[in-house]
């Protein structure tokens, strides 16, 4: 059904529009590296404070400083996704992609939980406690996995041998 | 067959180079590590360039930005160069002749010339402007300079394949 459904969005006269251009696929592919990378080091900057590799500010004030650069690169990375997806898309066909987009839900909710978690933290905020540090390191593995999804289309034709 | 070609020739026969053009999977797997890799090598330089040129981040000073995102940063562009020094070692003759690999090269190099320019000229001076106050101007077009090459690269990566793989 996948598969059907892949072949029918490449047919679309958008995609066939956006194939003819020869460097948006290019283009957009770049942009959501980008704005992934930005994700990754929003998440890597939290994860850095709350488990004390560094002590400035507030483990809090630090979740505070670095989710609105997630959000806005996870919006990025979300609308060049789906630009992709009508571009070039033969990806929604493996399972792999399947994954990504489960790892990516699971990613999110898991960093999104994180800025409550710190909140509702006994001493203000100041040091993160032992769930909150456990889901920030999942939240980081979770983007990263997702991240390797993004690119591990080859692992689907593997497992089909 | 001149140097450059046969040197060439040489990177493509070795075990290794054999390994990642022949077998059926390798070249992507290495890919997909090199992909992530240059995501967070992007990711990571950046906050630290947002602060120098001073749009974002000022409440952190300049040594403790850098003491928290270089090690990320670095150990990303090991795994980056590695992976991608092995992608190149399977056709190296196709990577010598493809436009934008070249061109991001270059773009590597001034990269290195950046940053060696600003660690040890700019940087000696960082406690003057560490904390408070903004970064001076070799500091600011430093960090510019760095965010601008890196997008460039990443770009050039993407139509090194394109050019690469049609």
């Amino acid at each position: 059904m996948m598969a059907e459904l892949s072949q029918w969005v490449g047919s679309l006269p958008i995609s066939v529009a956006m194939r003819r251009i020869t460097w948006l696929v290019p283009m957009l592919q770049t942009l959501h590296i980008l704005s992934i990378g930005i994700v990754l080091s929003s998440v890597i900057m939290i994860d850095l404070r709350v488990w004390g590799a560094s002590r400035s500010g507030t483990a809090i004030a630090r979740s505070e400083r670095f989710m609105p650069w997630m959000w806005a690169a996870l919006a990025v990375a979300a609308l060049t996704g789906i630009a992709l997806m009508l571009g070039a898309p033969r990806s929604f066909r493996d399972i792999v992609f399947v994954a990504k987009v489960y790892l990516m839900a699971a990613a999110t909710i898991a960093t999104a939980a994180l800025p409550i978690m710190l909140r509702r933290n006994g001493c203000g905020g100041r040091e993160a406690g032992v769930p909150a540090r456990v889901v920030g390191v999942v939240a980081l593995l979770l983007w990263l996995g997702a991240t390797l999804a993004g690119r591990g289309r080859w692992i689907a034709g593997m497992l089909a041998g | 067959m001149n140097a450059f070609t046969q040197l060439l020739h040489l990177v493509e026969t070795t075990p290794l180079a054999i390994f990642v053009s022949q077998s059926t999977y390798a070249f992507a797997a290495i890919d997909m590590f090199h992909v992530a890799a240059v995501c967070i090598v992007f990711g990571t330089i950046a906050v630290l360039d947002l602060r120098l040129i001073g749009m974002a981040f000022s409440d952190f000073s300049v040594t403790d930005l850098s003491r928290q995102v270089l090690p990320w940063t670095w150990t990303a562009f090991v795994i980056a160069a590695i992976t991608g020094v092995l992608m190149f070692t399977g056709q190296a003759a196709k990577y010598a002749v493809n436009f934008a690999f070249l061109v991001k090269l270059a773009l590597m190099a001034l990269a290195g010339l950046n940053v060696l320019m600003f660690h040890f000229v700019t940087y000696r001076a960082v406690a003057k402007w560490n904390h408070g106050v903004p970064a001076p101007w070799p500091a600011k077009l430093a960090g510019a300079l760095s965010l601008m090459i890196w997008v460039a690269v990443a770009a050039y990566g993407r139509f090194t394949a394109y050019y690469m793989f049609p």
